[in-house]
């Protein structure tokens, strides 16, 4: 029996997540009392830097609130603001923005699970040591990258902060020829794609079960993407409009990122919530490689997410597959004309449901804009999972053991931390 | 001989030009064969302190703990390179610098004491002396790689600071400018990018920071001649490189007082 010990355990940076953060725990003899993810992202005011813009500048700055998913700050941005001026882009351009979709989640779930997650489960601190030890598991990830920032930049010129969306459509329909050079090469990644669901199969796994609601956008026939109705496992079922009726956010002292609440308690958003909903409209092919190896969803093991991430790489290969299929080129755009509106709306970015609104005035000037992204809706869960996680691993392992276990579990969240884009009005208390 | 040793640091940032590195692929392999990376926390190496050839700096100066970073980075850095619109001239966060951003930091801060944050965005360069500054938001790898190669070899980088007008001429695309009244930066940013966006049928929007002798009186003349209302030609110069001067300038000049803009 060891004694009884207060430590005050504090990480100052954790290493491999996106942006910046820091984890403080409390603890009181053997007994945590209190976890804290500390960001400390500066802020950036997002939502006021795009106040007084024209609404065509939305997807330049609000790209720029994350350089690893920046695709998910556009894409719903441009589909709130064609709500706010009544627009409806069509088939074409929602197939091809799905396509968009496609890329920009296969390149960032194959830099999550080979730089940021798999060192954790084989024993490497990062992916410089993994790709000595595993070189063709590594290259095979990188593949994966690799065509999944080609496919961004198919209609975005690049994948940092590509330049192709726009409220109303695209700047321009990608050449035929472009397409053509693109099919080959899905067709050959769906094997790499296949045997990293195998890898991570094969993966020992920490077993952690917790009850946690799961939330996700739904739409039928497909998986959702960029379109559909909020819901989560325990019933709800809302348009994206009425999101801010039913999640509220509030400041935590500590964080530059908000938390967001579902009717005041955490959840879960991210590839794991979306298989918790929506596996069964996953394209058979994916269904049945899940079986093969055992994979099952809905699973209450966060550490499950990195196998969520994996078959969603397969999905993305499948389905961009299929949506540039016969591709031909067509109008890129319809016609914008401001007009004086709101509108909202959510998509799945790679790491999670994200919400935008947006009033316009007449002359098309972004009046207010409103920005959840998935990791502040995340956070609380984060928060809530490391305080049962850790009291169940025990606080007799030695504080490198308890930083390796914490570090490893806020990874599977694949936090993207550079997402501090909000601005509350608050009451500012002065002494 | 030793490999050089390399750090990549990062300040106020999107993380985007970070992922421009981790999106190399093969070339991030050769990388690490060339270098010795001993900092760079995405990618999980984490030695802040550690004493390197060469710095890359992701990010502006936004708060006092940059600023005590940057200070560091200096001292323990041969060679300090500033990497993206951030850490070159501020980035999109410098629009605080323009705006009537006082009220936003005050609301936003519950303890002002635990999260600090400068009245403004500022440069790398701003604090320290930089060695070199690689535009673009974000970077362009070919630039990233020539320049380490070029610093490997001991020789300066030849680095454009022409107009992207130019590349965009060489390269035979037609005018977005001309010919779609598009209100298009390209005369007075930077080349580099190689003219994507009017590549693409859109209009250039300042990734690169200023060009060399921007003449941005004369493109706001013009773009407000076309018909665009004079706000948005305000805002279209200070965008991603809101810090750059001649942008706060040609800003200062076409915006309309927010009053006149209340109904």
């Amino acid at each position: 029996m060891t004694d009884p010990r207060n430590i005050r355990l504090r990480v100052p940076v954790i290493t491999r997540l996106e942006g910046e953060g820091a984890l403080e725990l409390y603890c009181r003899g053997n007994r945590l009392e209190r976890a804290v993810l500390r960001i400390f992202e500066p802020p950036r005011f997002f939502e006021k830097f795009l106040e007084g813009k024209h609404y065509s500048e939305q997807p330049i700055i609000a790209s720029r609130i994350c350089g690893i998913c920046p695709i998910a700050y556009q894409m719903t941005g441009v589909r709130a603001i064609e709500h706010a001026l009544g627009l409806e882009p069509g088939d074409w351009i929602s197939r091809m923005r799905r396509m968009l979709q496609c890329g920009e989640w296969l390149q960032s779930h194959a830099l999550h699970i080979h730089f940021l997650a798999l060192p954790d489960f084989l024993g490497f601190t990062h992916m410089m040591d993994l790709a000595k030890s595993h070189p063709e598991a590594v290259r095979r990830g990188l593949r994966l990258q690799a065509l999944g920032n080609d496919l961004i930049s198919l209609s975005g010129a690049r994948s940092v902060h590509p330049v192709g969306l726009k409220v109303g459509g695209f700047h321009r329909a990608p050449a035929p020829e472009q397409v053509a050079l693109l099919q080959p090469r899905l067709q050959q990644a769906e094997e790499d794609a296949k045997a990293l669901v195998r890898w991570t199969a094969s993966l020992e796994l920490p077993e952690s079960h917790q009850a946690f609601t799961s939330v996700a956008l739904h739409h039928e026939p497909d998986y959702a993407m960029n379109e559909g109705r909020v819901r989560s496992d325990q019933g709800l079922d809302i348009a994206a409009a009425d999101y801010p009726q039913h999640f509220r956010e509030h400041q935590e002292p500590h964080s530059t990122a908000l938390y967001s609440l579902l009717n005041g308690e955490p959840y879960l958003v991210g590839p794991l919530a979306r298989m918790n909903l929506n596996f069964e409209q996953l394209p058979l092919k994916v269904r049945e490689l899940a079986a093969e190896c055992g994979i099952r969803f809905p699973s209450d093991n966060i550490y499950h997410s990195i196998r969520a991430r994996a078959l969603e790489c397969y999905f993305t290969i499948l389905e961009a597959r299929r949506l540039l299929t016969d591709y031909q080129p067509q109008p890129a755009s319809v016609p914008d004309v401001p007009r004086d509106g709101w509108g909202a709306h959510c998509t799945e970015a790679p790491r999670g449901l994200i919400y935008h609104h947006y009033r316009i005035d007449d002359a098309g000037f972004i009046r207010s804009a409103c920005i959840i992204p998935p990791t502040s809706q995340n956070q609380a869960r984060i928060e809530a999972d490391l305080y049962h996680g850790l009291s169940h691993f025990g606080l007799e392992h030695s504080d490198e053991e308890l930083q390796f276990f914490a570090e490893r579990l806020i990874r599977n969240y694949d936090p993207c931390i550079s997402c501090s884009v909000h601005f509350l009005d608050l009451r500012v208390h002065r002494s | 001989m030793a490999k050089a040793s390399v750090a990549v640091h990062k300040l106020t940032s999107c993380s985007g030009c970070q992922s421009v590195i981790l999106n190399m692929g093969d070339n991030l392999l050769k990388l690490i064969e060339l270098v010795d990376i001993r900092h760079f926390i995405e990618a999980g190496v984490n030695a802040p302190d550690a004493q390197v050839d060469v710095a890359f700096v992701e990010g502006s100066i936004s708060t006092h703990e940059d600023e005590e970073r940057i200070k560091r980075v200096r001292e323990q850095s041969r060679f300090v390179v500033a990497i993206g619109a951030c850490a070159c001239s501020g980035g999109v966060q410098a629009l605080r610098n323009v705006k009537d951003s006082a009220h936003w930091a005050s609301a936003v801060y519950a303890d002002p004491g635990y999260l600090d944050s400068l009245a403004d965005s500022s440069p790398v360069a701003e604090l320290i002396k930089v060695d070199l500054e690689l535009w673009g938001c974000p970077i362009s790898e070919r630039q990233l790689i020539a320049a380490i190669r070029a610093l490997l070899h001991g020789v300066a980088p030849v680095l454009p600071t022409e107009k992207v007008c130019q590349e965009c001429k060489r390269a035979g695309q037609v005018c977005v400018l001309v010919s779609q009244a598009s209100p298009c930066m390209g005369p007075v940013t930077r080349a580099g990018c190689g003219a994507l966006c009017p590549s693409f049928g859109a209009p250039c929007y300042t990734c690169f920071g200023p060009s060399e002798q921007p003449n941005c009186d004369a493109l706001g003349e013009r773009l407000v001649g076309l018909g665009i209302p004079a706000q948005q030609v305000a805002e279209r110069f200070v965008s991603i490189s809101a810090g750059a001067k001649p942008f706060q300038r040609a800003w200062a000049r076409w915006r309309i007082p927010v009053k006149e803009l209340e109904p």
